[in-house]
């Protein structure tokens, strides 16, 4: 018996011991959001694109860790003369994660399945210019398009684009199966989802053995969570105001990076007083961004006066469209034929952003006359009452997604924003293929919506991400929704 | 008894004093309130935000840099207004309900009363509360009669008990030979000889009530902002606890400190109105 025992413990330290010796395979990474489902081609949630993308789904392009599109699986390509065709060539040796070859026919299902009419695509409008999709041979695919479009690599490289096969979609929800370094292992709702290593992977292996997604909603518990290294990585970390003790901590490294997330006072274009632009332009000079910044973000994120990420070539700066200035902003007012304010309201969805923002902007409001009736809305609600429903006079969100523009040329958006010179600037964007000129159109587009006042513009939200020390290869930005781990491995 | 008996006997109470004072000082913060506040709870300080105690700020700012202790005394008016009227909901419903049970007991009347009570009593009231507000909106309206509702069965029962054991007093007797109806026996005759009671659960009533609008402003299904409440500037300053943790502190005390004194007070005038344990000299 007591043989045993010792035997036992001497086994025990000897996996210590060996464990010890090498370096960590897996990791554990936490994120605020559970996705609803797994398949990223059919739902809306970001959370979905956070765990799947790249890890187990990839696309024919995708997005690098500094925003730029690089090959996916197809690993080269021609565009015609005309703009019309492209051909890919797609990537050998390529298999599913059942172990079956993806080729030419898997991007064609993938591709039709995602325009077609029935199709449950939260982003339809990225296909809406292909024409037909036509196999050439196992390796290559040949892409037209119905009019040129200047950002066709680019929407390839969308989370919504990635490449699935035939096979896989009656389960894809619970069962996602892509090409990935990663393969889908196991889901347990309500707490984690594993992904283990793809070891018949095409490319660049990955270096971790098995990765866990683990979900904790709550800022306290995240900031116990990381704190008693329960979590190796915090992504999108939810409370600003406890990254410096973490940077004081040398357990953990924290690497604040830039997102795509414009954080806007989404407003409503269609409720009066609101439909007037001149109390628009009230509203955006009584805000002060940078006591928002300060007192929402702790001091994460940049300023911005127009619906377009900073660190894009094509921004321009024009915050000095909506100065803080609150006499200009009373002097407005009484122009509109309101000298004495108005009544409107704010709902405000869960981030610390919306409901600690919500709270100084209806203060600032509160100082020029406007008077905000605050309600805290869960996203479920928020959904219904403010992005379908329409039934809101303020609210404040970040949209998230790249280059997200256009959102301005469409008049059911919930901004209900409806301008036909800023719908036929879009339309030509989406014609252009010349760089420069894409370049000037963008640029005309944000001076438009900035000189309407379409919304008021509050700053870039910054992505703080939470490590333990000794984590190397995480992403810094987030071009994308993503959590990128192909390449994340222990120093 | 004289009155001058009576209060020397509840002055030599000590829970009741200590009690008496502790709600009194929230009382008065929250009178006071409406018409003096160090500082003006609306306005946001950012530049100032999360500052420990000093003399400008004698609790401190929060995480706006707004006064904590102006926020503490308009938040006891939140608290207060929000128990009050809970409060009152439940005796004025409850009681009359009581009465009639009592009146009529063995009754259909009692039976679909008491079973509605228990009906009531059945279900989590902090869950319904948060349904309540889930499909109504949350607001302080709300969080009232949501807190309301589940104060009726206690005084409800409260009352039928007390009332049951007087319907066989002599006088009450004598009333019915009299010709005294019975809703004018239990307003004349039965309903002041419950009023000690009712004063006693009230003042535990109240404690819990200010409890339940904590606890429902902490999940922001309370009072909504600008309000300031005990409850969300608990719940606000949560994740701030290791940088700021006079913002946790003093809501946190502004609501142990008056419901302690609330259940003193009841306490001790639970002892005071008890002719049984006061002889004995407690």
């Amino acid at each position: 018996m007591s043989l045993m025992k010792l035997g036992a413990v001497s086994a025990l330290a000897l996996t210590m011991a060996t464990g010890g010796a090498l370096a960590k395979s897996d990791i554990v990474v936490a994120m605020q959001l559970e996705p609803p489902h797994l398949d990223p081609t059919g739902g809306a949630a970001g959370a979905i694109d956070s765990v799947l993308y790249s890890n187990v789904f990839e696309g024919l392009t995708r997005f690098a860790a500094d925003g730029s599109i690089i090959p996916g699986l197809a690993r080269s390509w021609e565009i015609s003369e005309d703009g019309l065709t492209y051909t890919f060539h797609l990537a050998e040796g390529v298999t599913f994660h059942d172990g079956t070859a993806m080729d030419g026919e898997d991007v064609k299902f993938s591709l039709d399945r995602a325009r077609a009419e029935d199709s449950a695509n939260a982003q339809k409008a990225l296909f809406s210019s292909i024409d037909t999709v036509e196999v050439v041979d196992p390796q290559t695919v040949k892409v037209t398009l119905s009019e040129p479009n200047g950002s066709f690599l680019f929407n390839m490289a969308w989370g919504d684009a990635v490449i699935v096969a035939p096979e896989s979609i009656d389960n894809i929800k619970q069962q996602p199966m892509g090409t990935g370094a990663f393969r889908f292992a196991n889901w347990v709702q309500g707490d984690n989802i594993t992904l283990e290593r793809n070891h018949d992977y095409w490319g660049t292996p990955a270096k971790l053995d098995k990765v866990t997604f683990k979900f904790i909603s709550d800022p306290t518990a995240a900031f116990a969570a990381v704190m008693a290294e329960d979590v190796d990585v915090f992504t999108a970390f939810p409370a600003p105001e406890n990254l410096p003790q973490f940077e004081a901590d040398p357990r953990f490294d924290v690497i604040v990076g830039n997102t795509e997330g414009e954080t806007i006072l989404s407003t409503n274009n269609k409720m009066p007083p609101l439909d007037n632009v001149t109390v628009r332009k009230a509203i955006a000079h009584a805000i002060n961004r940078q006591e928002i910044i300060d007192g929402a973000m702790f001091g994460l994120g940049t300023p911005i006066g127009t619906h377009f990420a900073p660190h894009h070539p094509d921004y321009v700066d024009l915050t000095g469209n909506s100065q803080y200035d609150p006499e200009l902003s009373k002097q407005l007012l009484a122009e509109a034929g309101l000298p004495d304010g108005f009544k409107t309201t704010l709902k405000l969805p869960p981030p610390s952003y919306a409901r600690r923002g919500g709270e100084i902007i209806a203060s600032q409001l509160r100082s020029v006359g406007i008077e905000t009736e605050i309600s805290n809305l869960e996203w479920a609600q928020w959904l219904e009452q403010v992005f379908t429903g329409k039934d809101y006079g303020l609210t404040i969100v970040s949209h998230t997604e790249p280059m997200d523009i256009n959102i301005y040329a469409r008049p059911d958006y919930y901004f209900q924003y409806d301008n036909p010179e800023f719908q036929a600037l879009m339309d030509e964007l989406t014609r252009t293929t010349d760089p420069e000129a894409r370049s000037a159109l963008l640029k005309k587009a944000q001076t438009i919506i900035s000189e309407d006042y379409v919304n008021g513009y509050l700053f870039q939200l910054a992505t703080p991400t939470v490590a333990k020390s000794g984590v190397r290869g995480m992403w810094k930005d987030a071009p994308t929704q993503a959590v990128d781990l192909t390449a994340v491995y222990w120093e | 008894m004289t009155e001058t008996g009576f209060l020397r006997a509840a002055l030599r109470s000590r829970s009741l004093v200590l009690g008496a004072v502790l709600t009194a000082v929230f009382v008065l913060a929250a009178v006071v309130s409406f018409l003096w506040v160090p500082h003006d709870v609306a306005m946001l300080d950012i530049p100032n935000r999360m500052k420990g105690p000093d003399g400008m700020h004698p609790l401190g700012t929060d995480h706006f840099g707004r006064d904590i202790l102006s926020m503490v005394m308009v938040g006891a008016r939140t608290s207060i207004a929000v128990a009050v009227v809970a409060v009152g909901i439940g005796m004025v419903l409850g009681v009359p309900l009581g009465l009639a049970a009592a009146a009529r007991k063995g009754s259909l009347l009692d039976e679909v009363i008491m079973r509605g009570n228990d009906l009531v009593f059945a279900f989590p009231s902090l869950l319904i509360a948060i349904m309540i507000t889930a499909v109504f909106g949350a607001s302080a309206l709300n969080a009232i009669i949501a807190i309301g509702i589940f104060n009726i069965p206690v005084f409800a029962r409260l009352t039928r008990g007390a009332a049951l054991s007087l319907w066989t007093r002599d006088y009450v007797m004598a009333a019915r030979v009299a010709g005294k109806g019975a809703a004018r026996i239990s307003f004349e005759h039965i309903l002041p000889n419950v009023t000690n009671l009712l004063i006693v659960q009230g003042t535990i009533q109240f404690s819990l009530g200010i409890l339940a609008e904590a606890a429902l402003s902490y999940v922001g299904l309370g009072a909504q902002p600008p309000l300031p409440s005990w409850g969300r500037m608990l719940a606000d300053s949560q994740t701030m606890i290791s940088i700021a943790p006079h913002m946790a502190i003093f809501p946190g005390l502004a609501i142990l400190l008056t419901v302690l004194g609330l259940n003193l007070m009841g306490d001790g005038l639970r002892d005071l109105f008890d002719p049984k344990i006061r002889r004995v000299g407690r």
